[in-house]
């Protein structure tokens, strides 16, 4: 293993300090990777990971510290020099141009061009070449990108790493957008380019995937390094997580109360249909019941609940909410019956990214807040100061553009949005993407709280593990069909899995 | 374009963590009047300075005259009813070209004879009436087209210019139809307290609108929607409902203008606005509303009316030529854009010098 050699590190980082304004993100950070290892990074959010791949990545210039690479002491005054010297990064928030082509999105400043003109066919052919090595020799380099799925721009991005002569590649939460097979998929080309010696920088907020592919761990904290090198087989989870917290915390599902049998059907999804994507779609979900829904990506789990949310317009079907049918197509019907969504990606689909907090947390609550028209932003703050104290969210600042906050913290503005105003049915769209252990178990926490206090959930996550501790039945779907509904403590995740290579075998 | 966003972001957050505006409340207003719009219209209250200082040197008491600041307001006057309604629907991330035309239809139907001999039967308020209805209409016209007919509103709105100007055409045959109501022109014509009524309607509509937008839900709606539209359906406002209101209201704010101009000329006809529409949006523009949505300042945009009419009247007290200061007003469209970023840059810039509060 890697640890008996002493290769001279690929990358070295010294102090590293960056302040944004008044918020220090990172006092003071350390970091050695070595050549061909896949080195993680952990923290909470808001600990400065993100701050520190941007700082190696030539996005944002370090106020103090040193990098070293290959030996040498380098200074990246922008992307282009970190590009050339062999760092590439796959950012947290995907960066592909949705109008351009694959392969035009994969040479994306460094085109295979003669004074200009392009060579389409060339560039073409290592497209094709580069995908067919991430496992993807499917995908067409003439395709539009707009078109793909959200684990396919994934691989556009990673394909675009590797279209140039790269030594690390630096992964911000690549698997926060992906189901297990993706992550599967995803760790075997992690596998290869580490077996090539090119070195990785991993970072996850899930435990269980950086045990499986880490080599070792640089754990952050408040900006500051708390813990450089550890190595993953020799570091156990609890001391892993007191680190990045500070504190001991139980990652544990909260107790389920068993459902009381007269608890009234609140939601009531009759013989759905959104064409081209699923059809006769039935279940109902109980007031105090959390229904998860279970199933890969391209399952068209979050074109149910948009479906049902009146997102897109149903083309059959029928969904009513207390007995109240909703209006097909209407955003707001649904929402003046009690439905909430909390969507899938949270900066195209949940933020304004230049209003304060305070204004996201009460978009679809403000009109209550006012009287005839008039706004009461204060009452406004004040509510949004509650939710900010009940989900910890960090900075505790009301007036803070949302573009400013972590990734996990936007996540949070977007639960608190229907947390403000007592919704009687919550569909919860990934609720924990990319968000820390710590904040995790309260977000199950109080995603529980909530149905104990008589909201019907439905919670949809790629990690069949959240789904199965968190929800007391399951759906399992695959392609728009229901292949099962299932109390959760009946099946496991190997069992979720075998119904849908049955059902796709089928 | 977004680069110029992310680097006002950047400063506003530069400046949020000051505690005033963090704990809410009497402080937060304050907070919110010292950082806010406020602060980025320092550039605006610059360049206006700017071009009076050129104007006290050039022409002296002349220039300084009360009698001549009122003509600067009463020419600021007509277009800045307009911007006012265009900054709402750029705000909110749209475009209205039709703005300058539409003033025009509304003025030659408030000035039919139909409608004059009504308004000679009952009141002059009939005529105004007509003017708003005729406004609101032709933004209807607008706001359904792109919301509901998905037709994006730059060309909606340009499609609108040419065929409100072609209907008032038609209506007036191309002539100038006379405003003949004495009291309709005799009220727009007046002073109170010493100022043109014309100039009153201004402030009027100017505060109106701050009000709209910064105080109620609609407001909100609107900087919402510029923000982010989609997050905005998806959180149940009703996006397109509110796109179709915004266009009504330039309409209606283009049907006062139209008033405003029959008063003024005591005419009506389809010249009138000819162009105005672009005096609107580089106004807004100036003023700092971005042209991408999402933020709008009706403050900006009164700054960007004074800015513009202070400028032609300075050319006018010298006897320039009228091309030099066209040119003058490119320049100025670019200058102030260029400022308010250096602005927004330098005060990061100044924060991050600042010791860290703990
Ligand atoms: N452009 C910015 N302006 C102001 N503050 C910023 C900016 N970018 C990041 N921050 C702040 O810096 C700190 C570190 O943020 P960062 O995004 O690096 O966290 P992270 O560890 O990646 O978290 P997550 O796990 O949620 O992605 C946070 O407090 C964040 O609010
Ligand atoms: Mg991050």
């Amino acid at each position: 293993m890697l640890q008996d050699e002493k290769p001279r590190p690929l990358l070295e980082v010294h102090g590293l300090t960056k302040r944004f304004g008044a918020v220090q993100a990172l006092k003071g950070v350390d970091l050695s990777v070595l050549p061909g290892e896949v080195h993680c990074v952990m923290g909470q959010n808001g600990a400065g990971k993100s701050t520190l791949i941007k700082t190696l990545s030539g996005v944002h210039q370090p106020d103090e510290g040193k990098i070293f690479w290959e030996g040498q002491q380098v200074s990246l005054p922008g992307p282009t020099a970190a590009l050339d010297l062999g760092i590439a990064t796959m950012y947290q928030e995907l960066d592909v141009v949705d109008g351009l082509s694959i392969a035009e999105n994969i040479f994306l400043g460094h085109e295979h061009a003669t004074r200009g003109v392009l060579h389409v066919k060339r560039a073409h052919a290592t497209a094709r070449s580069l995908l067919q090595r991430l496992g993807h020799g499917n995908l067409s380099p003439a395709r539009e990108v707009g078109t793909l799925s959200t684990a396919n721009k994934q691989i556009v991005s990673m394909a675009r790493a590797l279209s140039r002569d790269t030594k690390l590649i630096i992964m911000d939460e690549p698997s926060a957008i992906l189901d297990a097979g993706e992550v599967a998929n995803l760790f075997r080309v992690v596998r290869e380019l580490t077996a090539q010696g090119i070195a990785v920088v991993y970072i996850s907020h899930r435990l269980e995937e950086i045990r499986e592919i880490g080599d070792r761990i640089s754990v952050i904290k408040d900006g500051q390094s708390t813990a450089n090198n550890l190595h993953v087989a020799q570091t156990p989870k609890a001391e892993l997580i007191r680190r990045m917290t500070g504190r001991d915390v139980a990652n544990v599902f909260p107790e389920r109360r068993p459902l009381p049998l007269d608890a009234p059907v609140v939601l009531d999804v009759a013989a759905l249909e959104l064409e081209g994507h699923f059809a006769k779609l039935s279940f109902t979900v109980r007031a105090g019941e959390i229904l998860g829904i279970a199933g890969l990506v391209g399952s068209q789990r979050s074109e149910i609940v948009e479906t049902i949310y009146g997102a897109r317009k149903a083309t059959a079907g029928q969904v009513t909410v207390n007995g109240k049918k909703l209006v097909p197509g209407s955003v707001s019907s649904a929402v003046e019956a009690g439905i909430g969504l909390s969507p899938e990606e949270r900066k195209s689909q949940g933020l304004i990214l230049d209003e304060p907090i305070y204004k996201n947390v009460t978009l679809s609550t403000f009109e209550r807040f006012a009287r005839t028209g008039l706004l009461d932003e204060n009452a406004e703050r004040r509510a949004a100061r509650e939710q900010i104290e009940a989900l910890e969210l960090r900075p505790a600042d009301p007036e803070r553009p949302a573009r400013t906050l972590s990734g996990g913290n936007q996540q949070k503005i977007l639960l608190a949005r229907w947390l403000v105003h007592g919704t009687k049915v919550l569909l919860l769209d990934e609720p924990t993407r990319g968000v820390d252990v710590g904040a995790r178990a309260e977000i199950y926490t109080l995603i529980r709280r909530l149905a104990d206090a008589g909201t019907a959930i439905i919670v949809i996550s790629s990690e069949i593990e959240e789904v199965l501790g968190l929800a007391d039945n399951v759906l399992v779907v695959d392609d728009g069909h229901v292949l099962a509904q299932r109390t959760a403590t009946d099946i496991d995740e190997h069992g979720v899995l075998d119904l849908v290579m049955k059902g796709s075998a089928a | 374009m977004s680069k110029q966003k992310t680097q006002v972001i950047e400063h506003s957050s530069a400046q949020t963590p000051d505690p005033g505006a963090a704990s809410g409340g009497a402080s937060g207003l304050l907070g919110n009047l010292l950082h806010g719009p406020a602060a980025r219209s320092i550039g605006l209250v610059l360049a206006l300075a700017v071009l009076v200082a050129i104007g006290l040197i050039t022409s002296g008491d002349r220039f300084m005259s009360s009698d001549n600041m009122l003509v600067i307001l009463r020419h600021a006057s007509i277009i800045g009813v307009l911007s006012i309604g265009v900054t709402f629907v750029i705000t909110a991330g749209g475009i209205d070209l039709s703005v300058g035309s539409v003033l025009g239809l509304t003025s030659v139907v408030g000035s039919l004879a139909v409608v004059q001999t009504a308004a000679a039967e009952s009141t002059w308020l009939v005529m105004v009436v007509v003017a708003l209805l005729v406004g609101a209409f032709a933004g209807l016209i607008n706001g359904v087209i792109i919301a509901y007919g998905n037709v994006v509103a730059f060309i909606a709105t340009l499609a609108m210019l040419v065929a409100a100007r072609g209907l008032a055409e038609i209506i007036s045959e191309r002539r100038t139809l006379l405003v003949t109501n004495t009291d309709f022109t005799g009220f727009m014509r007046a002073d109170f307290l010493g100022v043109p009524v014309l100039v009153w309607i201004f402030a009027l509509v100017s505060a109106a609108g701050w009000f709209l937008l910064n105080r109620t839900t609609f407001g909100r709606r609107t900087v919402a929607i510029g923000g982010n539209l989609e997050a905005s359906r998806l959180a149940g406002i009703k996006v397109k409902r509110h796109i179709v209101s915004l266009y009504v209201l330039a309409g209606i704010a283009a049907g006062i203008a139209g008033l405003m101009m029959m008063g003024r000329t005591t005419s009506g006809t389809s010249t009138h606005g000819y162009l105005y529409e672009l005096d609107a949006i580089a106004a807004v523009v100036v003023g700092g509303t971005l042209l991408a949505g999402g933020r709008g300042t009706v403050m900006g945009t009164v700054f960007g009316v004074l800015i513009f009419s202070t400028l032609t009247n300075v050319f006018t007290q010298n006897n320039m030529d009228t091309s030099v200061q066209a040119l003058a007003k490119g320049a100025i469209i670019v200058l102030a854009v260029l400022l308010q970023q250096r602005f927004a840059v330098r005060k990061e810039r100044k924060a991050k010098k600042q010791p860290l509060k703990a």
